[in-house]
């Protein structure tokens, strides 16, 4: 199988590099995103996947120390440049964390929250049909309906997760990006999300940070492989995993290490 | 027996004790393996701590009790028969011929003290062996009984390991101890004014003059609402409209924008603001500020404004209490999750839309709690108000007019000249009481609202 190259990359990253206080964190990533495919990122813990994945929201930018080095493109426009808003940028680049962060509010003024600062609704009414839409979008509309002014936090593991993404697609993103979402969750939780994923590609341009390779193998068309802070090799995630062009994802996929 | 040279002695006893038994250690036969299951020194100290604790403890138990001893000597001597019946008198004398006992220079002003003295002198001596002499024995037979016990497998590692557990647990008692000792004296002096003024007329009344007292019906001008009103004014509401603003918001810079380098610098500083003596922060209101407010309030039109406003002490007194809210406030917005913060600037806020909308509403519960705290800290805060408030007991929302606080009050009732029991002076301890009660009830409720608000987060 050829590695085919979708013709217009919704996010494109050239010569990335990340460092925390001068320390090389990831060196040299290059790496398209694009709309039609769920994309993965593999590899060893402490290989600069989730480092990486930070960098297409600039969420780097929180931690002082942290500076990135080279191109990344968001629909051709440069999101480190001056003309570009970050809160416009997060805003089109949602994330979801690898523990469930819902705030400490009811599970409506969860899902509200981003329509709200962004004042994506002009009326309550407009407001509702965000909500509803969100959370059904979410797969969690049918468990929640009866109880929307109950404390998100209240909510299970899962059902949580899933109220991080209603809140992420919210503000109707363009892309998803999903820091190890199922690594704090039960086996059904986790393939309540795995299944989530297969429904919102398409929608949104999903990239998936994960540990776990048989979750990339499940839920992934392409598959990127990172290792000590280098993209190792990127493509579709059949050949990633049936037939590795590197020895090093070899090894990996093959559990020789990681 | 001098308490010094016993306590030397005891001291000297220890010494011993932890040599020979070092000594004895060091001789054991290890055996084949060489190795033993405590080192010398550890079964020295086994036998220094038997020698010492237990003597140590009688002597502090005796120094207690032997007053009392001395006392019941004293007035069995024929001499006392001559005393006055009347207690406050008694006592009066024989603390005389205790003065005159202790220093052979003095002279009595009492006959019946100077006859006393000798008395006094012997008992005092005959008690001090007494003690003395048990405390020795004690010491000797502590250090002997361990001594006898050493051997090669005595475990004396593990022995003084509860040693220590006990010295420290009779520390961590000694504060507790003290906090009931304050209250239960507290109570006690209390008492005694309740019993010539009613609590409602203290509680409830509202005409304050402890100048003019009628005998016949002290609680009439020893009403305390006044004295309430100006602490609840001063305290709670002009102090923590400076303190609540200015600390909340010092501590979301400090967390949220300040760079490492400023807040490095500037955390300390809004330390130093609380370590400041509050004699000091009094200097400020009363030479700074107070002449200031003065100023404003003529400005404004208010011709005759006094000097001694509430405004002045209550202004000082909130930025005194500035660090303490802020670091409470900054405690409880770092213990947000981070992942808290990180969700929302993922959903696209600002810096200040996150703080107004997510932090400061997970963090609220430690804010209340902060400034509740901060409020029982300005109720009980005396030496601002002492050098920047008057006396007056006024009832009023003019915080231009002069205001008086409890603790203010304590003080003028406890200086000066005064007898010891006059409901005017016991009326201090009344105050004094109920400041604590309210002072713990708000630090207990805060506390509370604290740990609830914890658990939450774990």
């Amino acid at each position: 199988m050829t590695d085919r190259v979708p013709s217009s990359p919704k996010m494109s990253a050239r010569g990335v590099n990340v460092s925390y206080g001068g320390t090389p964190a990831i060196q040299d990533v290059s790496i398209d995103i694009d709309m039609e495919n769920v994309t993965a990122f593999i590899g060893p813990s402490g290989c600069g996947k989730s480092t990486f994945l930070r960098t297409l929201n600039r969420m780097n930018d929180t931690i002082p120390s942290a500076k990135v080095t080279g191109d990344i493109t968001l629909d051709g426009e440069d999101i480190y440049s001056a003309a570009m808003d970050v809160v416009q940028l997060r805003a089109r680049v949602g994330m979801v964390f690898q523990k469930p962060n819902p705030f400490p509010k009811s599970i409506f003024e969860n899902v509200a929250y981003g329509p709200r600062i962004h004042g994506l609704a002009a009326s309550r009414p407009d407001m509702e049909a965000i909500v509803e839409r969100s959370l059904k979008r979410a797969g969690l509309w049918d468990e929640v309906k009866d109880r929307l002014s109950d404390s998100g936090t209240a909510l299970s593991g899962g059902q949580q997760q899933r109220l991080c993404i209603a809140r992420a697609i919210a503000v109707d993103p363009e892309v998803i990006l999903m820091d190890e979402p199922c690594s704090a969750l039960d086996p059904i939780a986790t393939a309540k999300i795995e299944e989530l994923i297969h429904e919102l590609r398409g929608r949104y341009a999903i990239v998936v940070v994960t540990h776990n390779m048989q979750q990339a193998a499940r839920v992934s068309q392409r598959t990127a492989f990172f290792h000590l802070g280098q993209l190792v090799e990127y493509g579709a995630t059949d050949d990633i995993f049936t037939n590795p062009r590197q020895e090093r994802t070899k090894d990996y996929i093959t559990g020789r290490y990681g | 027996m001098n308490a010094f040279a016993l306590l030397f002695l005891i001291a000297g006893l220890g010494l011993i004790g932890w040599l020979t038994g070092r000594a004895r250690a060091v001789r054991f036969d290890r055996g084949a393996r060489g190795r033993v299951n405590s080192l010398p020194s550890q079964h020295g100290w086994y036998v220094a701590l038997w020698t010492l604790l237990p003597a140590l403890l009688f002597v502090a138990v005796w120094s207690a009790v032997s007053p009392g001893l001395i006392r019941q000597a004293v007035l069995e001597h024929p001499a006392a028969a001559k005393l006055s019946d009347f207690a406050f008198e008694r006592d009066a004398v024989i603390d005389e011929a205790g003065r005159v006992a202790a220093d052979p220079r003095a002279s009595a002003f009492n006959p019946i003290a100077a006859e006393l003295a000798p008395a006094v002198r012997e008992a005092r001596s005959r008690y001090g062996w007494m003690g003395g002499g048990t405390a020795m024995l004690l010491a000797f037979a502590g250090g002997a009984f361990a001594f006898s016990r050493l051997s090669v497998d005595f475990r004396a590692r593990t022995r003084v390991e509860r040693w220590v557990m006990l010295i420290l647990l009779l520390a961590s008692l000694i504060a507790i101890l003290t906090t009931i000792g304050i209250f239960l004296s507290l109570l006690w002096e209390s008492l005694r004014f309740f019993s010539a003024v009613s609590p409602v007329e203290l509680l409830f009344g509202t005409h304050w003059s402890p100048q003019v007292i009628d005998p016949k019906h002290p609680g009439a001008s020893l009403g305390a609402v006044p004295l309430f009103w100006g602490t609840f004014f001063i305290g709670a509401v002009i102090a923590m409209i400076v303190a609540i603003p200015f600390g909340l918001m010092s501590a979301i810079y400090l967390t949220q924008y300040a760079p490492a380098r400023v807040r490095a610098w500037m955390k300390p500083m809004l330390e130093i603001l609380a370590g400041v003596p509050t004699v000091v922060y009094g200097y400020f209101a009363a030479l700074t500020v107070a002449p200031a407010v003065r100023n404003l309030a003529v400005a404004l039109g208010d011709t005759y404004a006094s000097s001694e406003s509430a405004l002045a002490a209550g202004l000082v007194m909130g930025v005194m209490i500035i660090p303490f809210v802020s670091s409470m406030a900054d405690d409880a917005i770092a213990a947000v999750p981070t992942a808290m913060r990180d969700g929302s600037l993922a959903m696209g806020a600002t810096t200040s839309e996150t703080i107004g909308r997510v932090l400061i509403p997970a963090a609220l519960p430690g804010v209340v709690a902060g400034v509740l705290l901060a409020v029982s800290r300005a109720i009980g805060e005396t030496m601002i108000v002492v050098m920047a408030a008057s006396g007056a007991a006024n009832v009023t929302l003019n915080p231009f007019e002069s205001a008086t606080t409890v603790t203010k009050q304590i003080v003028d009732l406890l200086t000066g000249e005064a007898e010891f029991d006059s409901p005017k002076t016991l009326a201090a301890f009344a105050l004094g009481l109920t400041l604590f009660v309210i002072t713990l009830l708000l630090n207990i409720f805060a506390l509370r609202v604290v740990k609830k608000y914890r658990e939450a987060y774990e």
